[in-house]
């Protein structure tokens, strides 16, 4: 947090408008946003304003900002002040802002300060002609080539003080610059050693296309397993594990718990035991079954080949516990990132035990398992809700 | 070290042609319709098993986090808003990907927008990368004129992308500061639920993607999920970009394996530590939010998610900044606990008044000019930030400040000594500010 106000009246301008040109440049930022939501556009307004008016935001041009959105003045006001990039009081015409951050501290950004003291002043004081005015900033995101300055709009990277007054030196003159890197870099690459991304075949356009082969083949592989799958749902109750198309290729390892699930989706619907689950919470869950797009994440094997003890919650015993991990699920983690409808699909396929997830409230109890806590009973804490 | 061929960015430097010719020549917009016919499962299930753990520092997997998004329209329109707001002292990868390899982020934002029933995608690119944003917008134009994207395109799916930008507040990069922000509004970050996939931008389903994450979208579905994983280690597969700065002999931008070595990394592409090995003293090896750790620890340490977790840091945003033994640690880390004074958003208690007392106090102890029983005070004080706030700004500034007196307390020490071994003519204060 920084304390910013609005520059004392004797300087402020007494209004303020858009120019022509800005106007159009209004009219195709608003277009941007949906229709009632223009108030989206104010930083993009508020730094052309800032442009406009010579480096600085008067309030003039807040309030005209404030009038062109159709937004109470005071939340364009808050804009202005809360963003560091909106210069509240008058600037330099070449306003200088120093990276004083880390990777910049540690590279020389105390000398280059020294020679802005040296040649401007404090911070904030704009010299005598007007021309320099500078500013200590935060990381201004490009550590590779530190220390470096924002003069208006460019970056002067790799800076010297040596470097950094020659460039005062010329700016002051009027003289053309060399934006980016002071050393000889061009960008960010390793300065004079470059060992990567020399292989003359990636920029001659005789790489495109080639990974369509490989691709093919991948994707009639996995075409075939879907087609397989399918065959596999077709028959109903076969032999459920064993269907599961194992030679598919990469994307397979969560296909044969989805398969196994999927099959018994398709059975229980017919199933007369709706009538016990009555006046529980999965009583609504079996009038409007939940569709298979809310099937949570399910794991084939549990992550590093052995799941967490399910038993330890409340209402879950050895045989609910075994039914779970038949059906992919393994893990208190998997359980806790479950929302409503998940768990509503969970529930109506634990056959025998309909609307024991949400009774028991599993993903509460899953949340509260996760953190490390145990209950005192092996056979978990019975939840208070 | 990793074969250019397998490298994503093939313009990181920008030595190449960034405009679409060069792009295309390079493999982007390569079948991106071939790969949207495949379908919107297909899509996430790849990402999914790619292993692909977002860029932008947290490391969530992208695939699921696509997945998140409701399936079902329930007539709000989605968003896929693209985190361009790098901020984090040390990381200036996305501004390379911006300038360098634009078609390669607008592409992924295509792909990854099917895959969550997204027609629009905004990014929000900081706002003092000014011609970054000309840069991105001139590629925008020239897709949307290449009829690549947009209301009725040759790729079949109608997609609009639009270039937002902010305005200087670290903030913003949090995901949902971005969305107050891109809504015009403070960057304050909201509470979390509703989480951005329900509630997001103006209220509807939204996903927020770091840059990076975005970019190699394309190339990892053209080349599959397996090629991906295949590359670095277990649960912290593909490549990414490192940014190595500081006292390295030639710092820079470079794309790697996961899981490299920390000693590869500056030996293959950064020439070495200024010095030699043995004038190492600390690294910071993910942006400035993350611990840093010493240089017997990290000299050997795989630079990946885990690894570096084990070593009580983090990989954050790859952005390595390398210290020697020149470096005076304690006003470095003085530093950054400025930087977090200056980026709080003010709106927690905890976050708005601590980063500025451990600020004071550490720019205090960077002069010597304190206690010893403070240094306790100060790691106790910072326990009682961390954790305590709606976004992890707070954590952030307490990481560094815990892992310079978990690592260096004998530097403030000293200091202190050397301080008070001299004659001041101020006295010593008896209690923080």
């Amino acid at each position: 947090m920084s304390v910013r106000r609005l520059a004392p009246e004797t300087v402020q301008p007494a209004s303020f408008a858009f120019d022509k040109a800005n106007q159009a440049f209004v009219k195709e930022q608003v277009s941007k946003y949906p229709e009632g939501r223009q108030a989206s556009a104010v930083i993009p307004l508020l730094w052309q304003a800032q442009k406009q008016a010579g480096g600085w935001l008067p309030r003039a041009a807040i309030e005209h900002v404030a009038e062109v959105l159709s937004m109470p003045n005071i939340r364009v006001m808050e804009v202005a002040s809360f963003y560091t990039m909106f210069n509240l009081e008058p600037v330099g015409t070449h306003y200088i802002q120093l990276c004083g951050t880390v990777p910049c501290h540690c590279m020389g950004a105390e000398d280059l300060k020294k020679v802005l003291k040296k040649r401007i002043g404090e911070p904030g004081h704009v010299t005598a002609d007007g021309k320099f005015s500078w500013l200590e900033v935060e990381c201004l995101g490009a550590c590779c080539n530190a220390p470096m300055v924002q003069i208006n709009d460019d970056y002067f990277e790799d800076l010297t003080p040596e470097s950094l007054n020659a460039l005062m030196d010329d700016l002051a003159a009027g003289k053309p610059v060399k934006i980016g890197p002071q050393n000889g870099r061009l960008k960010s690459e390793p300065k004079d050693a470059i060992k990567t991304l020399l292989e003359p075949g990636l920029y001659d356009g005789s790489a495109v296309g080639s990974w369509k082969k490989d691709f093919e083949a991948r994707a009639a592989a996995d075409k075939k397993a879907k087609e397989e799958a399918a065959k596999a749902k077709a028959a109903p109750q076969a032999a459920i594990p064993a269907s599961a198309p194992v030679s598919a290729a990469a994307a397979a390892p969560a296909r044969p718990a989805r398969e196994q699930s999927n099959a018994r989706q398709d059975t229980p619907a017919a199933g007369g035991k709706i009538v016990k689950a009555k006046g529980s919470a999965a009583g609504n869950a079996e009038a409007a079954p939940v569709g298979d797009e809310h099937k949570p994440e399910l794991l084939a094997q549990p992550r590093s080949g052995k799941g967490d003890d399910l038993e330890l919650i409340w209402g879950v015993g050895p045989k609910l516990a075994g039914m779970l991990r038949k059906m992919g699920i393994h893990h208190f983690d998997q359980i806790a990132g479950w929302n409503d409808q998940n768990l509503a699909w969970v529930d109506q396929n634990l056959e025998g035990f309909k609307g024991r997830a949400q009774r028991d409230d599993w993903i509460g109890q899953a949340k509260k398992l996760m953190t490390g806590w145990r209950p005192d009973s092996p056979l978990g804490e019975k939840p208070t809700k | 070290m990793l074969q250019d061929r397998d490298r994503i960015f093939t313009n990181l430097y920008g030595r190449q042609d960034p405009g679409l010719k060069g792009a295309l020549k390079r493999g982007n917009w390569d079948g991106t319709k071939l790969l949207l016919e495949m379908g919107r499962d297909w899509i996430i299930d790849e990402m999914k098993a790619s292993g692909l753990r977002g860029r932008g520092g947290a490391g969530f997997p992208t695939g699921m986090k696509w997945s998140f998004m409701p399936k079902v329209n329930d007539g709000r329109p989605h968003y896929l808003v693209i985190n361009g707001d790098e901020s984090e002292p040390g990381t200036c990868k996305d501004r390379e990907i911006l300038r360098h390899d634009p078609h390669l982020l607008i592409e992924g934002a295509m792909l990854a927008s099917f895959a969550m029933g997204a027609h629009a995608a905004y990014i929000y690119i900081r706002g003092e990368f000014i011609a970054e944003r000309i840069a991105l917008q001139k590629a925008v134009d020239e897709a949307y004129e290449a009829k690549l994207i947009g209301k009725d395109n040759k790729n079949g799916y109608p997609f609009d992308f639009y270039v937002h930008h902010g305005a200087g507040a670290y903030i913003c990069g949090e995901e949902t500061a971005l969305l107050e922000s891109l809504e015009g509004k403070k960057g304050q970050p909201r509470l979390k639920p509703p989480f951005p996939a329900n509630m997001g931008l103006y209220g509807c389903p939204t996903t927020v993607n770091n840059v990076e994450s975005i970019a190699v979208a394309g190339t990892i579905l053209r080349r599959g999920a397996g090629w991906f994983a295949g590359l670095g280690r277990p649960n912290n597969v593909g490549t990414k970009l490192f940014c190595v700065s500081g006292h390295v002999n030639t710092p820079c931008n470079v794309e790697e394996a996961m899981g490299i070595t920390f000693r590869e990394l500056i030996d293959k592409h950064c020439g070495g530590i200024r010095g030699g090995w043995d004038n190492l003293k600390c690294v910071i090896p993910g942006g400035s939010s993350v611990p840093l750790v010493p240089a017997e620890q990290i000299a050997d340490a795989y630079m990946d998610f885990d690894t570096l977790r084990g070593l009580r840091s983090g990989l954050g945003t790859a952005a390595v900044i390398v210290m020697d033994k020149s470096t005076d640690i304690v006003r470095a880390i003085a530093r950054i606990a400025h930087f977090y004074k200056h980026e709080s958003c003010g709106q927690c208690t905890p976050c708005r008044e601590g980063t500025g007392w451990m600020a004071r106090v550490m720019a205090r102890m960077a002069e010597g000019r304190a206690q010893k029983r403070e240094i306790d005070m100060l790691l106790d004080v910072s326990t009682r930030i961390e954790g305590h706030t709606i976004c992890a700004l707070g954590d952030a500034a307490a990481w560094p400040i815990q892992g310079l007196i978990r690592h260096f307390r004998h530097e403030i020490e000293a200091k202190i000594d050397q301080y008070s071994a001299n004659p001041h003519s101020d006295p010593i204060r008896v209690a923080a500010e």
